[in-house]
């Protein structure tokens, strides 16, 4: 789309012939707003494709003038906005033509009425997609038209939709009609404020609408619409939970393998995130340059693993070995850690947040339906929570390291008689741990800031998933990360942001409260330190 | 250049002899004043007042190899109360009875200002607060360098109401949950309601400091816009900021549509931003990195030389922005008034204040209002372009006068347009 534009615009500038509206064309460049968009209408009106080109010119801010001419300058080349005609200099002296929201609505409709004719069919649904979001009245006789010739029947239905808005102040009584059941059956929010116009009462108590025939037809489509509306809330609703759970989870779960199944209370674990989120940071200013950066992450996410599993590892070698069995004591040496790193960090690459960009193919999102719009890289980081969770459950359950992690949490002495070298599975299990917390930095560093701080506001709701879901769970995480994340996003419609948090907090200390276990205690013999 | 300031010096020290003030310690031997630099280097705000520290030094810089203040070398003294706020107080306390400064260039989030007003009215010290506020408060002892609301907020609303505005009819003001985004969602109410704006129309939401998750927030703003055509107006402070751009661009709500304008977020927060997708969405400042005009030019190429020479981090893509141009504002103005006053002592500088002049990068010389502590400054609205600048779409046609106690809160009309206590103790 974005490649076809110029080449469009290139080969309509090209053509010497100049049909253009003279006057409206000079009103662009020189007018006032009120001006200039009566020029639009005008272009418009006028039909010729030509001016298409001209008008996204203008909304992408080409266009610029110069003495009294109107010119389109492209890079360093410069044409005349009238005859198309390449310029031989381009003149020093110019005036970039300012475009503000109000002007680029109007130029994105209009360029969509010019565009309906189009012969490619992606073009066309594009620009009915645009031009369903709100169509001037001057439209309806080329919306009219092409829907004469239309023949693929999703741009129709978003034709007759546009048709149906334009027509539900001006047509008869049949068509007024027709365009309310046609607007019922759509699911875009945008057509419920013309729904309600017509329901609406006036001050004396009268309608606005005298139709009494008409309004009863109203209110059915607008139940109708609210139906479907509320359908898309739920949905959106749900992703957002599934999405804030699934990202509580990554966070969580080093935690859950660290604090639930050694048991040592790392404060420490948030900077480890942070690691990892930095060290994507560094894997992608490698790639930055090259032909594949949209890859970049299939290189950031095993190193992210790989540096907060290393820096992990250091850190029970150094520290946390000598102090097991001493709660209080990891819990204030892994706290000075944890300010240590973070102030490691902020020498390292200064106080400010620093910028991992999306690959290209995470921006954006897919839409269900109209108006509920998942982005990918929140699609992506659930895919990749699941794919985390299986993969540490696989090794927990399945490799000859996860039974000895498990071997020797449950019990230390019995592991060491039969002759499992404990001090090295402490390590590694640490490792692990440390490590998935760096997968995680590397998600959140896909979706959030990326700065000396990032773990600060992760450490809390780590712990308190991991608390929640009882202590030496994997499945208990899972579903308290995802409780966490559903219960906080209902909250917080209903509520706002910050009594959700709030609210959440109070929750989870009653039932701790009632449940210290947590929601999965560990049954058997496990041996308590 | 020596010969003069030897004369300036001379001239000084003669009218410190005949005046006998008791400030004497003030002033070293060696010629230099200290000034006190009071900024976040670390912890949450260090992200936006780190560059204003850098933007001091610089300022020093430029004033010393002119010759200083009045002859006198500038020494800066910088302190990080690292966004601890009672920690502001302490190193207020510091740099005015140990280090003896003869003003301090500071605080950033209005949390931190009210924390050292008391330390700096006990001692009669000199602060020059660089940032927009909520208003609601002047203090004989502050120079406010940033905007009241009515020199950023309500411009912005009237704009957006505006034909070329979008002329919205519905609101949600989105904030952090803290005094200066309260205090001002309070004025823009009793601003929308006296336009004819019912509450129902308006949608009051806030997040926690730090909050990074926008979904449900901006599936709201879709829905709250299905009833007629909406904006949002964001007081959303520090980081969170990035996270908001960012779903607003993934959910696909256009500036078109919607538009947003922020009081918080300029060039500096944009850094971070993938900004192709927010192209519309709106802020107003008092200044713009993009205006056009020869002080700005100069000013903002200073400063990459200097961000440059100093290796700053981000210094191969430099930026200024409002609160940088607020503090080299008040620098200036602090300098000139020393030397009307041809005196560092407190009281005299602040009676000098009044009424000082300075061309600023924003393209107007700008004044310092005779008794109200606050700039008269010009207000721009800009529109967020593809590469993270702004493209001023709006602006006053001069500087406006600033009204710290808005008349839209019940009760101000009785206050007074200048500080409670008179300069002359």
């Amino acid at each position: 789309m974005k490649k076809f534009l110029p080449m469009l615009l290139l080969a309509l500038l090209a053509r010497p012939a100049a049909a253009l509206d003279a006057a409206a064309v000079h009103e662009l460049g020189f007018g006032d707003n009120d001006a200039k968009i009566a020029a639009i209408a005008a272009l418009v009106a006028e039909g010729d494709p030509r001016a298409a080109g001209l008008l996204q010119a203008f909304a992408d801010g080409e266009l610029s003038t110069s003495g009294e001419r109107v010119l389109v300058v492209k890079g360093d080349a410069g044409f005349d906005a009238l005859s198309g005609a390449k310029l031989d200099v381009l003149p020093e002296e110019r005036d970039d033509v300012v475009v503000n929201n109000r002007l680029r609505r109007e130029l994105g409709t209009a360029v969509a009425a010019l565009r309906l004719v189009s012969p490619k069919l992606e073009t066309r649904l594009a620009a009915a997609r645009e031009l369903a979001g709100g169509a001037d009245q001057a439209m309806l006789p080329l919306v009219k038209k092409a829907l004469g010739k239309e023949r693929d029947a999703q741009v129709r239905r978003l034709l007759e939709l546009t048709a149906a808005t334009l027509e539900l102040k001006t047509g008869s009584r049949d068509s007024r009609i027709a365009a309310i059941r046609t607007l019922g059956e759509s699911s875009n929010p945008a057509t419920k404020p013309l729904l309600l116009g017509l329901l609406e009462r006036r001050k004396d108590g009268t309608y606005a609408e005298p139709d009494a025939e008409l309004r009863a037809e109203a209110q059915k489509s607008l139940r109708a619409l609210n139906g479907r509306l509320a359908w898309g809330d739920r949905l959106s609703l749900a992703f957002a939970g599934v999405s804030l759970g699934s990202i509580l989870m990554l966070a969580a779960l080093g935690l859950a393998i660290t604090y639930g199944l050694m048991g040592v209370i790392n404060m420490a674990h948030g900077e480890l995130i942070m690691i990892g989120a930095y060290t994507t940071y560094v894997v992608q200013g490698w790639f930055r340059n090259g032909p594949y950066f949209d890859w970049y992450l299939a290189a950031a996410v095993p190193a992210a693993f790989v540096a907060s599993a290393l820096v992990g590892m250091a850190l029970e070698r150094a520290v946390i070995r000598w102090l097991y069995g001493r709660p209080l004591e990891t819990l204030l040496a892994t706290w000075g850690i944890s300010l240590m790193l973070i102030q490691a960090v902020r020498t390292l690459f200064g106080a400010q947040n620093v910028q991992v960009e999306n690959p290209s193919w995470m921006s954006g999102g897919i839409e269900v339906m109209t108006d509920v719009v998942l982005p990918w890289s929140r699609i992506v980081i659930v895919f990749f929570a699941a794919a985390v969770l299986a993969g540490t459950w696989l090794l927990l359950v399945r490799t000859r390291l996860g039974l000895y992690v498990r071997g020797v949490t449950q019990n230390r002495a019995m592991a060491s008689c039969v002759g499992v070298p404990t001090a090295r599975v402490d390590t590694l299990a640490f490792g692990l741990g440390c490590g998935i917390a760096g997968l995680a930095g590397c998600a959140l560093s896909q979706i959030g800031n990326v700065g000396p701080d990032l773990g600060q506001g992760y450490i809390v709701d780590s712990f308190m998933v991991v608390v929640l879901g009882g202590v030496g769970q994997l499945a208990g995480t899972v579903y308290a990360a995802l409780g966490l994340g559903f219960a906080n996003k209902l909250l917080e419609s209903w509520s706002g942001a910050v009594l959700a948090k709030i609210a959440v907090l109070a929750f989870i200390i009653v039932f701790i409260q009632k449940r210290p276990q947590g929601m999965f205690a560990i049954k058997g013999r496990a041996v308590e330190a | 250049m020596k010969r003069r300031s030897f004369v300036k010096a001379l001239t000084l020290s003669a009218a410190l002899a005949t005046a006998g003030l008791g400030s004497q310690s003030l002033y070293a031997a060696d010629k230099t004043i200290k000034v006190g630099v009071l900024h976040s280097l670390s912890g949450t705000m260090a992200i936006s007042e780190t560059a204003l520290k850098d933007m001091a030094l610089m300022t020093f810089d430029e004033i010393n190899k002119k010759g200083g203040v009045m002859g006198y070398k500038i020494e800066p003294v910088v302190v990080d109360p690292a966004s601890n706020w009672p920690l502001f107080a302490e190193k207020a306390r510091q740099l005015l009875t140990q280090e003896k400064v003869a003003a301090v260039f500071g605080c950033w989030t209005s949390v931190s200002r009210k924390s050292v007003l008391p330390v700096f009215e006990e001692l009669n010290g000199l602060l020059f607060y660089p940032v927009q506020y909520e208003g609601e408060e002047l203090s004989k002892n502050v120079f406010y360098t940033g905007a009241a609301p009515n020199q950023q907020a309500i411009p912005a609303v009237e704009y957006l109401m505006s034909k070329d505005g979008g002329g919205a009819k519905r609101f949600v003001l989105l904030g952090t949950d803290y005094v200066y985004p309260r205090t001002t969602n309070k004025i823009l109410r009793a601003f929308l309601h006296s336009k004819g704006v019912a509450d129902k129309d308006i949608d009051e939401k806030y997040t926690p400091f730090g909050h990074s998750d926008y979904q449900t927030i901006v599936a709201d703003i879709k829905k709250f816009s299905a009833g007629g055509k909406t904006a949002v107006i964001s007081t959303i402070n520090g980081d969170s900021n990035v996270p908001f751009y960012k779903e607003l661009g993934n959910q696909g709500l256009k500036a078109t549509d919607v538009p947003v304008v922020a009081f918080s977020v300029g060039e500096e927060e944009l850094r971070g931003v993938d900004t192709k997708p927010l192209v519309g969405h709106l802020a107003a400042w008092n200044y713009f990195m993009s205006l056009k005009n020869p002080v700005n030019t100069a000013w903002t190429k200073e400063w990459a030389t200097y961000a440059k020479a100093k290796k700053l981090p981000g210094a191969d893509k430099p930026l200024t922005n409002d609160p940088m141009e607020a503090t080299y504002i008040g620098i200036h103005m602090w300098k000139q008034a020393v030397e009307k006053a041809k005196s560092f002592d407190v009281d005299k500088v602040i009676a000098a204040m009044a009424g000082q002049k300075f061309k600023a990068p924003d393209g107007f010389t700008i004044e310092m209002d005779a008794k109200n502590h606050h700039l008269h400054k010009p207000v721009f609205i800009g529109e967020v372009k593809a590469d993270g600048q702004f493209n001023v779409v709006w602006k006053t046609k001069g500087p406006i006068k600033a009204q710290p106690w808005s008349p839209f809160i019940p009760g101000n009309d009785k206050k007074k347009d200048e500080p409670e206590k008179v300069a002359s103790k």
